[in-house]
């Protein structure tokens, strides 16, 4: 009954509508087999749809859905060789926490069903806790009897539907760590659906950031924060300050391109910039951003407005001639520190800086981030 | 209040409650008292008096004319059971097949409404009580319409040999509907349906849908998601509704006086007929009794065996 076909997790073309509102614009994504994948986006942006797909609890409109070689698109939830962590954990109240982890070995008719139960409580060290009730637990507990109730039958694809979303932030990183070593622990698919951009980056390999349904960005963390195609991904993934500017000729013997912006040359690295493109804006992050002119040759000058000192680091505002704002972010490493009014130079080098298409809207994102995300 | 087999009780490694800094002066807080006292003595006037009565009743000798005197005649409770037996295992069948079949029905419908039947709920809800708003003699009454011979369902009934079938299992005698077991237990399952339902619905309205998707990720087949997670988790409204359907359906004789024959008689008609026709009341406060005791000793192993005590 239930499919065994390993390999990678593709979806082709994939689509879900309600009536006239299209939740998944169609997706084509390959999820490689045993990696750590997530989907982030801030809510209604169709990640969970698009897990529900993979579990086969809401059939797609169109489009495919395959593992490995085999088409799963048209089974049914229970024939897929797929398990959930369902973020409200749905684990079943009448049942002990050891018959909860066993529930799908045994509806697979696994003899063995006990010692693998058991272990796998071991793994996620609730070893003691299996005879009692789910409603005994901690709600961290209960997250980590959702996870092995998963986890036990092995499945080709591992779904977790904000699995950390009802822990308070403490647990939640700690459970980050966890979740990550079990990972490379089993060798499993996991694909993980979170709006916490602080915690794709720190779990997964992959991410694909996706937005009104659509898939903004896929790529490794680094690559996503560092060389943001899109304002979405830069405002969602972290903070940027977007600057205005017209590109001026084409790329130099170094490498960069220059740009102006406010009567100011900038430059870019050449690979940090869209084809095609004169209007963009200019990108770049604010622990990039350098007080003093040591950053590199880009160099704006302007007043301090604000300074707030968090420990490790001091952010400081500084409005620029034409009133914008710029976030600066400078380490507590023992330079000198601005003051309040002072005028001061913010510089950063070439390679920091990334250029985005200056058609889109320059807030897109920024007021989707969750607030301790 | 036993400890619940579904929800248990939270573990006990909770701190013990911190003691107030400054103790209040000790004083009775008699509002629980005071709240708990018209349901009270309504219980003891009208249920532990006439209890005790009943009870002295049954163990009186005498006759109508002479009056009736106590003499602890214990004898009579051996005499009632053997005298009326066939009475009490009828009215135990009836009832219990009536449950049965009020289950069946039931138990889909409540299924229905509380899952799917999204804003026709209370439609439906206020159709399945509808049948109260008239009177439950009028309600009976229309069955002997409904199964009279000349009605289409026995007609029907006739062309499909379901009346021969019904003939050869012994529910009916002839080839008709009413005036038979058949009858009598439809009517009591007709009556009492509600009485399921209703438990039914509430506790399959608390059902998790998330719970089902759960199974079903788990590789639970729609039949395995029923068996081991739908039907444990509404075991509590299983119990109520079939305690509720039960109950009352053994101890009624409205359905077996007017849906029945002479051979069809319950022991809630015996009952009445002691009482308010052959006046033989020691007799029929010892029927009571044993009505009572076998009731009240089926439901506690039932109840046991469903593992629900907090339902007792």
């Amino acid at each position: 009954m239930v499919d065994t076909g390993k390999g990678d997790l593709s979806l082709v073309a994939l689509t879900k509508s309600y009536g006239s509102f299209t939740a998944v614009q169609p997706l084509d994504l390959t999820i490689e087999a045993g990696s750590f994948f997530a989907l982030l986006g801030p809510s209604g942006c169709g990640k969970t749809t698009t897990l529900r797909m993979i579990a086969g609890l809401d059939a797609p409109t169109s489009g495919r859905i395959r593992i490995g070689e085999k088409d799963i698109t048209d089974t049914k939830a229970y024939q897929r060789n797929v398990n959930t962590v369902f973020q409200s954990y749905a684990l079943f109240p009448h049942m002990t926490v050891l018959d909860n982890v066993m529930f799908g070995l045994k509806r697979r008719g696994d003899k063995d069903a006990k010692r693998k139960a058991q272990e796998t409580l071991e793994l996620v060290q609730l070893a003691q806790v299996g005879d009692k009730r789910p409603t005994q637990l901690s709600g961290g507990m209960q997250q980590r009897v959702a996870l092995a109730r998963a986890l036990v039958n092995r499945p080709d694809v591992l779904l977790l539907d904000e699995p950390l979303g009802a822990l308070d932030l403490k647990l939640r990183r700690q459970m980050q760590i966890e979740l990550k070593r079990i990972q490379q622990e089993v060798g499993l698919t996991f694909i993980h659906v979170t709006h916490d951009q602080e915690e794709a980056m720190t779990m997964a390999d992959r991410i694909a950031v996706m937005n009104a349904g659509r898939l903004e960005q896929l790529g490794d963390p680094a690559t996503l924060y560092e060389m943001p195609r899109s304002t979405f991904v830069a405002n969602f993934l972290g903070q940027s300050n977007l600057l205005r500017a017209q590109v001026l000729g084409g790329p130099s013997d170094d490498g960069v391109v220059r740009v102006r912006s406010h009567d100011t040359d900038l430059e870019v690295s050449r690979e940090h910039l869209p084809d095609g493109v004169t209007d963009v804006w200019l990108g770049v992050r604010p622990e990039k951003l350098r007080l003093g002119e040591a950053g590199g040759p880009n160099r704006l000058r302007g007043i301090v407005r604000d300074v707030s000192f968090t420990g490790v680091a001091t952010q400081y505002i500084v409005e620029m001639p034409w009133r914008q704002e710029l976030t600066v972010v400078q380490q507590n490493d023992g330079t000198a520190r601005a003051t309040l009014g002072e005028t001061v130079t913010v510089s950063w080098a070439a390679t920091h800086g990334f250029a985005l298409d200056a058609s889109q809207d320059a807030e897109a994102g920024a007021e989707l981030v969750d607030e301790h995300g | 209040m036993a400890e619940s087999g579904v929800l248990p009780a939270p573990p006990t490694s909770a701190p013990p409650a911190a003691r107030p800094l400054a103790e209040p002066r000790k004083r009775r807080n008699w509002v629980p008292y005071a709240l708990l006292l018209p349901g009270m003595l309504w219980l003891v006037v009208f249920f532990v008096l006439p209890m005790i009565t009943l009870g002295s009743q049954s163990l009186q000798e005498g006759n109508v004319d002479d009056g009736y005197v106590f003499t602890g005649n214990v004898g009579i409770y051996v005499d009632a059971f053997q005298q009326y037996w066939p009475q009490m295992v009828r009215s135990l069948l009836y009832a219990g097949t009536a449950t049965v079949l009020a289950l069946l029905l039931g138990y889909p419908l409540a299924y229905f409404i509380a899952q799917k039947a999204g804003r026709w709920k209370n439609v439906v809800l206020v159709l399945v009580v509808a049948p109260f708003f008239t009177s439950f003699l009028i309600r009976t009454l229309a069955w002997r319409t409904i199964l009279s011979d000349d009605w289409f369902i026995t007609q029907w009934a006739r062309k499909l040999h379901i009346t021969d079938l019904l003939q050869a299992v012994g529910l009916t005698s002839n080839d008709s509907l009413l005036f038979s077991q058949f009858a009598v237990i439809m009517g009591l399952t007709y009556n009492f349906l509600p009485f399921m339902i209703l438990p039914l619905y509430t506790s399959l309205e608390r059902l998790d849908p998330r719970l089902l998707e759960a199974a079903g990720d788990l590789y639970a087949s729609p039949w395995q998601t029923f068996r081991k997670v739908t039907w444990p988790l509404s075991l509590p409204g299983v119990v109520a509704g079939t305690l509720l359907t039960f109950i009352p359906a053994a101890g009624d004789f409205i359905n077996a006086r007017l849906l029945g024959n002479t051979q069809t008689t319950m022991l809630g008609s015996v009952i009445d007929a002691q009482f308010l026709r052959v006046l033989d009341y020691p007799l029929a406060a010892a029927l009571s009794f044993i009505m009572l005791l076998t009731i009240v000793t089926m439901v506690t192993i039932y109840v046991r065996k469903a593992g629900t005590e907090e339902l007792l």
